[in-house]
């Protein structure tokens, strides 16, 4: 193919566009040298990737057998993208600092460049895959890359977090595969050999007609699988670790997006599964999970000792939180997981911004030893209290409007499992709560002692143009949805069933 | 007419045989090992030998060690003579079963015991021990080996399982292949083969079958050595006839038949005995303390065989 | 050959890689656990080569070359250089006794057949018995990976985890290319990652026992 037939090609389909475009800075940042311009254009190309996402809402390619968009993944690819976009700005910042402090070397930074690309991509992939084999190839890619980024301060407890986060997600990824290799057994009957029975748009259609008994085997392992990689307990046990120990962009990303897309692919499953009328029902079994992850990371929140940790069960709460919404199924309860999955993404994402701030100003990650962020920096602390509170639940923000749907919808269809939810939600937001004055009132500590480097105007601007962004946006979702988006979301409400 | 016949050239050639088998393995082993060799009939004139001494019986022993060897080489004799080996066609056939070949090879293992007890050495206690050790597991494993066979082919007689098995109702079975793994290695452990028993040696750390006979001598020494061939020789041709039941002489065949059995049997006697001397050859004798696990995995794979045939279409 | 005769011999094969697996987790010498890992890939590299014969898909000897040069010769080679090089503690340290460890395996093996009781043979494209065979092989991987402490026997059991996967697939009629290659490179780049950890493991601590992990666990903070 010449240069010039790929170029329009890519230009008349942006799905192409989107997946080309990190692939292709993967390969050049990873020989690029000079960091500055590495994070200089790192930024460049995600915004061009969310730009082509932008562009998908225009124009919808065709399904192929590779690849499709249907109204569930675009906005999850569009979603995607904003936040990558928005990282890249961040890390500019905090990597400005790193690179000054020299807690990285030259070749580590190029290296987390290439991957952070390289992790979009696969990430873009798995949510636009058709073939449930490439579904599955594009998680483990994610996972790969993210372990080497985990480990990449080498200290002990960064190996330590490594390893688990390696043996444990890819024991999980195996039983995914193993699912993926059942639910194509189901449907070879059916559908005959070859790609055919692996393209979800067609297996859809049919699922109906596959061996029920397979279908739910199929299930389990697939819940066991990418549910590691979600984070319900009880295989949580990489989660906090591995949030905690890698550079804060990757805790940002890994929290606020490989949790989205494992949970992505989760829910393709259970929509096969679904419309087979003979197979048992996936919601209780993802109920049961979901509160699990929601008591057990609840009480957890209390007794950390680590800021990033903290936030890490955070993130195990909330997709406990989310696929109990989606198991208790229905519109409402599947619009309420849509919008606190944008919600918690956004949030999520926010706050790590916060905490690289505050980690790289105090020179500690040790949560004793962050107080009086509103005294010592105003914006950055008062932002973060927003952000906190919103991750806690409260109004008049998004994710309390979501968490308010799923328990609204609880009450309707299952009032008895309403009360642990709300327990769990409580216990959850005192944590939070209590964490959250310690940090932000007090006395600033007498002298930061090993302060990351210098932060210069322009740095602050990179750290806290993004963490605004976010913040506001999950402010103004909580007081007002676009009409649109409502519509849209109750749309693919009724898709997952 | 022709069942008694065929039965009385079983009884004589399993005894005739063995000591040829057990001196054809010793002789395979030397030259593998770079050594010359005893000739293959050595154990022929060993026996011969033995017969002639005089027995030496220890005050303490009482009438269970004199009669021990007579008890064991009965067993063991009338194991031999119910397994086909060139043919099914025998007078005993119908009272010929796995689960009864089993029970029989018990009797002689725990006369032997008894009899490695009665003298009150501390070798004899060691030794019967140790076999009692290795008894409790491998016949359990033995039994799993005959349930897999019996629930494929819906019989317990050797006899009935190979027409089952020549009349082509049995495909190639994971079952059959792990019975036969099973049962290769409890057949080691019987026999008291490397890795289990080394039969050359006569140190106390290492002795098992050894160590419960050392006090016997002349005719009742022969008699134990004679029991110990005859064993080899029937687990090799239960392990031919079951697995490999090619060649076998069926009832109706004229003595051509039977002469085709015959040298069937033969071949596959010899080509299992070179595979035992290959085999104890090229592998060190384990430690005691891993007997447990040695003869637990034989009696995992003989569950698996049974549990297997579940999940194929075989039951 | 009719179609009976065909299956009967991948069974006899996937039951091979099953003893293969056991084998694994009888071993007490860390050598004897990378060559029964070896002969467990050989058996797999069989298993892909017959399917590929018996469907009529010639990729499939791709896969079984995959797992021959790749998994039967260089992985063991790589493993033993490195518990060479890195002077391992050659015994294999178990958390369960390996009486116990086999038991539970049969157990297992039990279970994945209950499993695929329920479905019938008239899933054409796999008979119920390669199936328990493959999820019989996953679940040894997961005890072995369960009931080790060394890192190295940890790594083992995951890749003879991978072995029961790629078995699971291989006997899946007519599963395309896409996923073999795929899990055949995640293979590569996984193996290379557990170079890189086990030295930067060993440069942190003194032995690959895991249990030293255990004390920089970050739970506690």
């Amino acid at each position: 193919m010449s240069l010039d037939a790929l170029i329009i090609a890519l230009s008349d389909n942006p799905l192409l566009l989107i997946l080309a475009i990190p692939l292709a800075s993967a390969g050049f940042l990873a020989v690029l040298p000079g960091w500055r311009l590495a994070s200089w254009l790192n930024i460049a190309v995600s915004g061009a990737t969310f730009a082509a996402s932008l562009s998908l809402f225009s124009h919808r390619p065709p399904d192929t057998r590779l690849l499709f968009i249907d109204d569930f993944n675009i906005y999850l690819v569009a979603l995607t993208t904003f936040v990558g976009f928005t990282t890249a700005i961040f890390s500019a910042g905090y990597i400005a600092r790193e690179a000054d402090s020299a807690r990285l070397s030259d070749l580590h930074l190029r290296f987390y460049h290439s991957m952070y690309q390289a992790f979009l991509f696969t990430m873009l992939l798995a949510l636009t895959a058709n073939n449930t084999g490439v579904m599955w190839v594009a998680v483990e890619a994610a996972t790969l890359t993210t372990v080497l980024m985990v480990s990449l301060y080498r200290t002990r407890e960064a190996i330590e977090a490594a390893w688990k986060y390696f043996i444990l997600c890819s024991v999980g990824i195996g039983l995914a595969l193993f699912g993926t290799t059942l639910v194509y057994l189901a449907a070879q009957p059916v559908m005959g050999d070859g790609a055919d029975a692996m393209a979800w748009t067609l297996l859809i259609k049919q699922a109906a007609r596959f061996h029920p008994d397979l279908l739910n085997l199929a299930f389990v392992f697939l819940l066991v699988g990418y549910g590691t990689k979600v984070g319900l307990a009880p295989l949580h046990a990489w989660l906090p670790d591995a949030h905690a120990e890698g550079p804060t962009p990757i805790s940002a990303v890994l929290s606020g997006l490989l949790l989205n897309v494992a949970l992505y692919a989760l829910l393709r499953f259970k929509m096969l599964i679904s419309a087979n009328p003979d197979t048992l029902a996936p919601g209780p079994l993802m109920i049961l999970m979901g509160l699990s992850s929601l008591f057990l990371s609840g009480f957890m929140l209390y007794r950390r000792g680590d800021i990033k940790r903290l936030f890490a069960y955070s993130s195990i709460e909330h997709m406990g939180l989310i696929t109990f919404a989606f198991g208790m199924g229905g519109p409402l309860a599947n619009f309420a997981g849509l919008l606190h999955m944008t919600m918690h993404s956004l949030t999520k994402s926010g706050i790590f911004f916060a905490v690289g701030a505050i980690t790289q100003n105090g020179g500690t990650k040790r949560l004793n030893e962050i107080r009086g962020l509103t005294v010592s920096h105003p914006v950055l602390g008062w932002t973060f209290a927003i952000a906190v509170l919103a991750i806690a639940g409260l109004p008049p923000m998004g994710v309390f409007m979501s968490e308010f749907l799923v328990v609204s919808s609880t009450f309707a269809r299952q009032p008895l499992l309403a009360i642990p939810l709300i327990i769990a939600l409580l216990v959850a937001f005192a944590a939070l709560i209590m964490r959250l004055q310690a940090m932000i009132f007090g006395a600033p500590p007498p002298m930061p002692r090993h302060a990351h480097g210098q932060q210069t105007t322009f740095g602050t601007v990179l750290a806290y143009t993004p963490l605004l962004l976010h913040v506001g946006l999950v402010v103004v979702a909580g007081l007002y949805l676009p009409a649109p988006l409502v519509r849209w979301f109750e749309h693919v409400a009724k898709l997952l069933g | 007419m022709n069942a008694m016949i065929w039965q009385v050239l079983q009884i004589i050639l399993v005894v005739a045989l063995a000591p040829l088998i057990t001196g054809y393995v010793r002789w395979v082993k030397a030259r593998l090992n770079g050594r010359r060799g005893p000739s293959p009939i050595q154990p022929y004139r060993d026996l011969y030998r033995l017969l002639q001494k005089e027995a030496i019986v220890a005050h303490s022993a009482s009438w269970i060690f004199r009669a021990a060897p007579y008890v064991t080489f009965a067993s063991v004799w009338l194991a031999a003579c119910i397994v086909p080996t060139f043919t099914t066609n025998m007078v005993l056939a119908p009272a010929a079963d796995l689960i009864a070949l089993v029970a029989l090879l018990a009797v002689g293992r725990f006369w032997t015991a008894l009899a490695g007890m009665d003298v009150g050495t501390a070798f004899g206690g060691l030794g019967a021990s140790r076999e009692m050790l290795i008894a409790s597991l491998a016949e359990p494993a033995m039994l799993m080996v005959t349930f897999s066979l019996s629930l494929i082919s819906g019989t317990t007689a050797p006899g009935q399982i190979v027409a089952f098995v020549l009349a082509g109702n049995v495909g190639v079975e994971v079952s059959l292949g792990l019975a036969l793994a099973a049962l290769v290695m409890v057949a080691i452990a019987e026999n008291g083969r490397i890795p289990i028993d080394n039969p050359a040696t006569h140190l106390e750390l290492t002795m098992v079958h050894e160590a419960m006979v050392l006090e016997y001598s002349g005719r009742h020494l022969a008699m134990i050595e004679a029991a110990s061939m005859v064993r080899l020789t029937l687990f090799i041709a239960l392990i031919a006839t079951l697995f490999a039941p090619w060649g076998i002489a069926q009832p109706g065949a004229g003595p051509l038949g039977v002469l085709v059995g015959m040298g069937a049997f033969l071949a596959k006697t010899f080509l299992l005995a070179s595979a035992l001397a290959v085999f104890e050859t090229s592998i060190a004798k384990m430690r005691v303390f891993r007997y447990a696990d040695f003869l637990g995995g034989a009696l995992l794979l003989g569950l698996l065989a049974t549990i297997f045939l579940y999940v194929s279409e075989a039951v | 050959m009719n179609q009976q005769f065909s299956y009967d011999i991948a069974h006899l094969i996937g039951a091979t890689v099953l003893m293969a697996g056991f084998s694994l987790l009888y071993q007490r010498r860390l050598f004897a656990v990378l060559n029964s890992f070896a002969f467990q890939a050989l058996a797999l590299a069989a298993a892909a080569a017959w399917q590929a014969h018996v469907q009529d898909a010639p990729h499939l000897y791709f896969t079984a070359a995959i797992a021959l040069l790749f998994k039967a010769i260089a992985v063991p080679f790589a493993l033993h250089w490195l518990v060479e090089r890195l002077g391992i503690h050659r015994a294999v340290e178990t958390a369960l006794s390996i009486g116990w460890t086999m038991i539970v395996g049969v157990a297992l093996v039990a279970l994945s057949i209950m499993l695929v009781l329920p479905v019938t043979a008239a899933a054409a494209a796999l008979t119920r018995e390669s199936l328990a065979l493959a999820m019989s092989v996953v679940l040894l991987g997961m005890l072995m990976m369960i009931t080790r402490r060394n890192a190295v026997t940890q790594v083992v059991g995951f890749m003879a985890l991978e072995n029961g996967l790629i078995l699971a697939a291989v006997s899946a009629k007519g599963m395309p290319l896409v996923v073999e290659i795929s899990i055949a490179f995640s293979v590569l780049v996984a193996m290379t990652l557990f170079g890189i950890f086990f030295f930067r493991i060993r440069e942190r601590f003194d032995s690959l026992d895991v249990a030293y992990l255990e004390s920089y666990r970050g739970d506690r903070s």
